[in-house]
């Protein structure tokens, strides 16, 4: 397999892996830090690089709502965009998930306001994990730019939309090596889309949306559920059939130093990357520490999770979002709704860090070792949700 | 110009089994706009109530494809299949030749939809908007909406014993849509069915966007006999409140001109909406006196474009 | 008709059948019931233009009467009817 080695920021990438991917259609709207994915799409349509029909909408409520009309055709369909952008597409993603429409999002992770902020959190992506949607969250270039591709198919497999994620400007406008297929292999690997249905058999016509009042409502809900109960299933065996054909190793949940570990950060994005740096400085210290990515965070792998974990004497679990008065962020709440009930309880504690775009440094990530062992070791005495990263 | 008899030929695209009140003007307009437009047709819909009525799982009174997104968004879903068949069409993946409608009523088009169907006329997607317009939000109780005419109760603009039901006057948006240099614009009653359908047909033959207006007459929401749905926007031609014309490549086109019209207490008293007005002579004025105006302005403008 | 398990549904809420509306009958909603007289009748068409719930029946062309499957008993063909061949009476139950 021929691999093109170039240097691309993450906006370049997922943009490149859009062009290949050559969907049917894209609707999108400008909002940094995705802008960028959209103008350089909007160049691919004007020099002929793609055969995407571009719907430049007025607002990424209509972004989305286009999308849903475009996806019920059958067609391939694509958009982009950040924060207030999905925030205004609220509404209309589950809708997208409750007809089935395999839509894709290629975001890019920032804060929603207020107050406004250009830069990263999970805020976004985590406001909508009830939406139905597949989400994954990438923690580089390349990253974004493989699962751009994987996503696609397994959507398209499993009949459900989904949105691959990177973190906006840390990943969005850093540059870094990423390695491309050829055009060919992607549309390879793609296949033709195989739709459940479509609106544009006029001799066989169907109705879509239509008002389920009581008696039907579960049944139909349910049905919705089982969609994503099966992808829990699928996307481990999609994302095999990945790595065969791009001769790649991802997993749903990457583990990295945990054989022996007796403490790990979890963290999404690109701090997972940061986080597993430290754990190879540290582990030369003799420290027995590892880190835990969830790649997938809906479907949400919480038996996965708990095998991983299990064994350890303390679970760092990084936010990079606050639910507002929760149990804690998203990632914690999950995971330790996931240990309820089970025989071993690891230390846990939460970290919500890094909100709109705040730093996490190497140091940072070296106290919540430390902070974990020492939580761990006085009993966890202490409040399990810990804001860090801010001035005390 | 089709003849009742030819429309009868195209069957029932919007079929009987809806769930509308007896007398509903909606169903009348949709039951036209399908045996016009014809089976290779796809249509998306706005919540409220012509899609309310018409899709209660698991019954549908469509006899083509039927999408319903939501409220605000028909225009933008229409605008997301029309662009879809047109890479799929250029890919070969789909040969008919397929027409599209967006519809939804004044709340869904006026209101919430206005910014939706601004952006996808302005885009010019080949789509046909029908608004079909009852002047409130029926389907949630009968709310105000901006094209609720001036004096009109509705639950959010209730007549009380201070303020006299709705104290604005109707927003004019098939004016707006002609601000959007559109290549046909009208409005339309279901009474005059054969004006309505040569409208629809011209709309329809279009390359690009077109929008048509068509008063609604809800015997629920007005308060009025269902029996004379039809006779009431008969009645809202003759007094001025509804005028029937068209904009079509830059012209304007009264296509009725009452002789003598009627005077507006005609209409306005066969609907408990405005019967807080009886003894409010000043306000009855006030809409007679902006009805006048509306069609003297209109009258100008046939005049200038012509 | 029994009622369909969340398992044998098919896909999002998609309704396949076309116009199966046409199952739910409306004629039950009726209080006041249309007649026609066929003799007044001149063929103009006109009720099923008007009849919001497509209950005027029409074959090659014709009137062959009134669906009272559906017929929700609004009056307004009886209002309509340019020849009074439609005229309404209290539904009796
Ligand atoms: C975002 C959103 N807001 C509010 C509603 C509730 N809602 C549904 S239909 C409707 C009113 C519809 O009014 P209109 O468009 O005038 O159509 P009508 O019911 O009169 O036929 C409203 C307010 C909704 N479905 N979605
Ligand atoms: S409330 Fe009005 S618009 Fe709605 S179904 Fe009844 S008559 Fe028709
Ligand atoms: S009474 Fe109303 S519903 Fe019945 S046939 Fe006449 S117009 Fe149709």
């Amino acid at each position: 397999m021929s691999i093109k080695i170039v240097a691309k920021t993450g906006n370049e990438a997922m943009a490149e892996a859009m062009r290949q991917i050559n969907p049917d259609v894209v609707a999108a709207y400008p909002i940094t830090p995705a802008t960028e994915i959209v103008q350089l799409f909007s160049n691919y349509v004007s020099d002929g690089k793609v055969d995407t029909e571009f719907i430049a909408v007025e607002s990424e409520h209509s972004a989305m709502s286009a999308c849903v009309g475009a996806a019920t055709t059958g067609a391939r369909v694509m958009t982009s965009t950040s924060s207030q952008g999905i925030a205004l597409m609220h509404e209309i993603l589950y809708i997208a998930s409750g007809l089935r429409l395999p839509i894709m999002i290629c975001g890019v992770n920032r804060a929603l306001s207020a107050p406004i902020s250009i830069h990263c959190d999970h805020s976004d992506t985590m406001g909508s994990r009830d939406a139905g949607w597949i989400q994954i969250l990438s923690e580089d270039a390349q990253e974004a730019y493989d699962l751009t591709i994987f996503a696609m198919k397994a959507a398209e497999k499993v009949l459900l939309p989904a949105m691959v994620t990177s973190d906006g400007f840390i990943i969005s406008h850093a540059m870094s090596r990423l390695d491309m297929y050829e055009d060919k292999k992607v549309q390879d690997y793609l296949g033709e889309k195989k739709p459940a249905y479509t609106s544009l058999d006029v001799d066989n016509p169907i109705t879509i949306g239509p008002l389920v009042v009581q008696d039907y409502f579960m049944e139909i809900k349910r049905g919705q559920i089982q969609a994503i109960i099966d992808a829990k299933k699928q996307l481990p065996i999609l994302l095999e059939e990945f790595n065969k054909t791009m001769n790649k190793n991802y997993k749903v949940i990457e583990e990295y130093n945990m054989e022996d570990a007796e403490y790990a950060i979890v963290a999404l994005g690109s701090t997972a990357g940061t986080a597993k740096y430290i754990t190879d400085k540290l582990r030369q210290e003799g420290k027995k520490v590892g880190v835990v990515k969830p790649l997938v965070f809906r479907p949400f792998y919480g038996e996965d999770l708990v095998k991983m974990l299990e064994n350890l004497k303390g679970i760092a679990i990084l936010d990079r979002s606050d639910p507002q008065s929760a149990m804690g962020g998203p990632l914690f709440t999950e995971i330790t709704s996931a240990f309820y009930g089970h025989e071993k309880q690891p230390a846990a504690r939460n970290y919500i860090y890094g909100l709109g775009g705040r730093d996490i440094s190497y140091d940072d990530i070296k106290d919540i070792f430390k902070d974990i062992a020492e939580y761990f070791e006085k009993g966890k005495k202490e409040e399990a949700v810990k804001y860090i990263t801010i001035r005390e | 110009m089709p003849t009742i008899k030819e429309l009868t030929r195209t069957g029932d695209l919007f079929t009987s089994g809806h769930r509308a009140c007896a007398g509903c003007g909606g169903t009348i307009i949709l039951r036209l706009l399908m045996a016009n437009a014809g089976k290779n047709t796809v249509v998306g819909a706005a919540t409220g109530c012509m899609e309310v009525v018409s899709t209660i799982y698991p019954y549908t009174s469509w006899d083509v494809n039927f999408v319903h997104n939501a409220f605000e968004n028909s225009a933008a879903t229409v605008s997301g299949i029309e662009t879809a068949y047109r890479a799929l069409k250029k890919k070969g993946k789909i040969k008919k030749d397929i027409k599209f409608i967006a519809y939804g009523g004044d709340g869904g088009t006026f209101d919430i939809g206005l910014q939706s169907l601004s952006g996808a006329v302005e885009r010019g997607h080949n789509m046909l908007y029908l608004c079909y317009n009852n002047g409130a939000y029926m389907n949630t109780g009968i709310q105000r909406s901006s094209a609720t005419p001036f004096g009109a109760h509705t639950t959010t603009s209730p007549a009380g014993s201070k303020i006299k039901g709705k104290m604005q006057q109707r927003k004019d948006l098939t004016e707006i849509m002609i601000a959007h240099d559109m290549k046909y614009v009208a409005q339309a009653t279901p009474h005059n069915w054969s004006d309505l359908s040569n409208k629809i047909n011209k709309a329809l033959a279009l390359n690009g966007p077109a929008f048509i207006n068509v008063l609604s007459p809800c015997p629920l929401g007005w308060g009025s006999d269902p029996a004379q749905s039809i006779q009431i926007a008969k009645l809202a031609v003759e007094t001025l409140y509804w005028p029937v014309y068209e904009y079509e490549n830059g012209k304007y086109k009264i296509n009725i001109k009452p002789k003598k019209p009627k005077d507006i207490e005609e209409f306005l008293f066969v609907q408990n909406r405005f019967k807080h007005l009886k003894n409010e002579k000043e306000l009855i004025d006030k809409i007679r006196k902006h009805l006048n105006e509306k069609w003297n302005e209109l009258l100008n403008k046939e005049k200038c474009t012509n | 008709m029994s009622k369909k398990t969340w398992k044998e549904i098919d896909i999002a809420s998609i309704i396949n059948k076309p116009g199966s509306a046409k199952d739910f009958k409306t004629g039950d909603w009726r209080s006041q019931k249309p007649v026609w007289n066929e003799d007044k009748c001149k063929q103009c068409l006109i009720c099923w233009v008007y009849c919001p719930d497509s209950a005027i029946t029409v074959k090659d062309e014709k009137m062959t009467g009134i669906n009272f499957d559906y017929c929700k008993g609004c009056g307004i063909c009886a209002v309509e009817c340019p020849f009074k061949a439609i005229t309404m009476v209290e539904e009796k139950k």
